[in-house]
């Protein structure tokens, strides 16, 4: 061995600009905002159809049975699944220091995204939806959606194979949820569609409802969390045998709880019970990473204040417990004779996905534009203003729904006439017309920063270049 | 393991959800494999034959013009199509199709769910529903009248005051007498549900004779 060989300096390191598509991550964000207004639209019209204000009453394309499925499938493969895959650009060839498998195809996979997405809505709106609860993407448009999670799942996976040794959580979550995802998708839209029919397809949609939450959308959240928390905190998660816990539990206990959608079916009452019970071991694991999380900011709260990124993370993370919780409960078959078949469910959807993955999304791109802009918040008021709006919107949403939900079980269990449950609804739908109102105002308050940040950007630009 | 590819994506990626969908789906799969999954011609019955004749008799023009005569195949196609129509529009995101044995469920809907009722195509993807709004449709058939159907659809309030349900005018030729194809198809798949019952048709304030007659004090 000659000394040439021994060098005390590093190999090159790859530059974070040479690594990352930030325009992409940009479009990604700038395509998912777009869609939260779709799916907030949808929520609208249903919200005023159901207190008789719909101004578009008797409009076919208008209609909010259909706007109520374009709804929830804009939040989920519009809004969710695009800033998910801009983070995951953003913080993938950071985490293993490599680029994604190949950039033109990064390209593709971001317009053919979109091609899903605006289909799946143009879709639903000619009434063309599957019978697949968050699935209603028409079936001509499966096929499409399959592959192109394929795509994701490779282009992401390259720079993950690439690197040696043990990984980081973060990593784990999102390998999961690649091959989660992709499953789920096939085994839901395909299965109930083409092969099974009756109770045993409701048990495969009840799988494919859960999933979809359980196995896409909460381990790539987590992911980022893990990720963001200890970068924004600078310092490092608090305890890894705790998300060793937590991500081992989710993985063996969330796939098993999806019969709980379908209690009291005639699908076999043994197999409910391994749901209801799966679900309450859920709630122990989930226990475990929120102690992890709080763990990691104990002697930091400050931060709370300061950095409103953060903020937005930790929201969501009390509101993931107290709608965790709340699932221990309502998936007891005690409660079901309730709350099932009413808006307490309704209360506990809006809370999971925008109470918990709608605010870390949120405060990922509050954390992320100017870093994509190169340029400070506009004003950091308006941001303000975000988060709050959001956060009181949709802890009224969900408290007065919830409640609303035991008005309504205990209505219909007493027998009263089925309109007594819709009269009593009246005043909570209309306070819910008001909550989405002022989520509706956060997020434009959120629009009208990013349009300013990005004109200062722009301006900035241009005042480096021609100096005063 | 914990920490390294093979194990996260073997493990916890391929086989945790193997084992949770062999144990959740695939079981009830095998255990229901006897009872065979019947085609739309199959479940066309006598009771919904009536209620498609009796379609046919007071809308003749659009009748004529839609489905041409009352027959059995006829009828397949329109549950065919007013299925699609349900499915489309989001009826079943409103309206569940399946009573529970609790919460008095059956002294309000009718017979509780089971399982033979919903080996069709017609239930797939099956709609069992997971909110109500609206009332439970698996017991619907035979309770009210296609007239009472295709005001319900085209102006919902009429008849049921205070109903939050929205209207469907393009389920018809410009006029509640005038149903078109998608109009006639969903009162005939509505008139289907449960029509395949002993207890069909059911009716919510139903009470047998001799408890009408009797008296309460004996």
């Amino acid at each position: 061995m000659n000394s040439d060989t021994i060098s005390t300096e590093l190999p090159p390191q790859p530059t974070y600009d040479n690594l990352v598509e930030e325009r992409l991550v940009l479009w990604y964000f700038l395509a998912a905002i777009g869609y939260l207004f779709v799916s907030m639209l949808g929520g609208l019209i249903m919200a005023l159809q159901l207190v008789h204000w719909n101004p578009h009453d008797g409009i076919e394309y208008l209609s909010p049975g259909r706007w109520r499925m374009i709804h929830t499938n804009a939040i989920a493969y519009g809004f969710l699944a695009n800033t998910f895959l801009g983070a995951l650009h953003w913080s993938i060839p950071r985490l293993t220091l490599q680029p994604v498998l190949n950039r033109a195809l990064s390209y593709f996979i971001f317009a053919a995204w979109q091609v899903v997405v605006l289909g799946t809505a143009i879709g639903i709106m000619f009434g063309q939806a599957q019978g697949v609860e968050w699935g209603e993407t028409p079936v001509w448009i499966d096929p499409l959606a399959q592959v192109g999670l394929l795509l994701v799942a490779i282009n992401f996976m390259a720079p993950i194979a690439r690197t040696k040794g043990p990984l980081y959580v973060t990593l784990w979550y999102f390998m999961a949820a690649f091959v989660w995802t992709f499953l789920t998708y096939a085994m839901g839209n395909f299965m109930p569609q083409y092969y099974v029919a009756g109770t045993s397809a409701g048990a495969i949609t009840g799988l494919f409802i859960h999933d979809l939450v359980g196995l896409f959308v909460t381990p790539i959240g987590w992911g980022l969390m893990y990720y963001f928390v200890p970068i924004l905190l600078k310092k490092p998660i608090w305890s890894h045998g705790l998300s060793l816990v937590g991500f081992w539990g989710l993985a063996f206990f969330y796939p098993l709880n999806g019969i709980h959608h379908f209690l009291y079916t005639p699908i076999p009452m043994f197999l409910q019970y391994g749901a209801i019970v799966s679900t309450i071991a859920v709630e122990l694991v989930v226990t475990t990473v929120i102690i992890n999380f709080f763990g990691t900011i104990w002697g930091s709260g400050r931060a709370l204040i300061t950095n409103i990124p953060l903020r937005w993370f930790y929201t969501g993370m009390v509101f993931y417990f107290l709608t965790c919780t709340q699932c221990a409960m309502q998936v007891t078959l005690t409660f079901q004779k309730v709350i099932h078949f009413s808006d307490w469910v309704v209360g506990h959807a809006h809370l999971v996905m925008f109470g918990v993955f709608g605010m870390w999304l949120l405060g990922t791109m509050t954390y992320l534009f100017p870093r994509l802009y190169k340029h400070d918040w506009y004003s950091r008021e308006l941001c303000e203003w975000h988060f709050w709006l959001s956060a009181v919107g949709i802890f009224v949403m969900a408290a007065d729904l919830i409640l609303l939900g035991l008005f309504q079980g205990f209505y219909w269990v007493s027998l009263q006439p089925w309109d007594a449950s819709i009269t009593v609804s009246q005043p909570f739908w209309i306070i819910r017309v008001g909550a989405g109102l002022a989520i509706i105002a956060g997020q434009i308050c959120f629009v009208v920063n990013i349009y300013k940040t990005w004109r200062l950007s722009e301006e900035a630009k241009v005042n480096a270049l021609f100096p005063h | 393991m914990f920490e390294n590819k093979s194990g996260i994506l073997l493990i916890g990626g391929l086989g945790f959800f193997l084992f949770a969908f062999l144990s959740n789906a695939i079981v009830p799969i095998l255990m229901y494999r006897h009872l065979p999954e019947k085609t739309v011609e199959e479940v066309v019955n006598q009771n919904l034959l009536y209620q498609f004749e009796d379609l046919s008799l007071r809308y003749p023009e659009q009748f004529k013009k839609y489905f041409g005569e009352p027959t059995a195949e006829n009828c397949a196609e329109a549950l065919r199509i007013g299925r699609k129509v349900y499915t489309g529009e989001g009826c079943w995101h409103c309206h569940s199709q399946f009573v529970r044995p609790v919460s008095n469920e059956s002294r309000r809907w009718g017979p509780v769910a089971e399982t033979w009722e919903y080996q069709n195509v017609l239930q797939r993807p099956v709609l069992f529903g997971t909110r109500r709004v609206g009332p439970d449709l698996s017991r619907e058939g035979g309770r009210r009248g296609n007239d009472w159907h295709a005001v319900h659809f085209f102006d919902p309030p009429l008849v049921s005051a205070g109903s939050p349900m929205p209207r469907y005018p393009w389920f018809f030729d410009g006029s509640p007498d005038k149903p078109n194809q998608r109009g006639l198809a969903l009162i005939t798949y509505v008139q289907w549900l449960g029509s395949w019952l002993e207890s069909y048709p059911l009716y919510e304030d139903y009470k047998p004779v001799d408890d009408m007659m009797s008296n309460p004090l004996e």
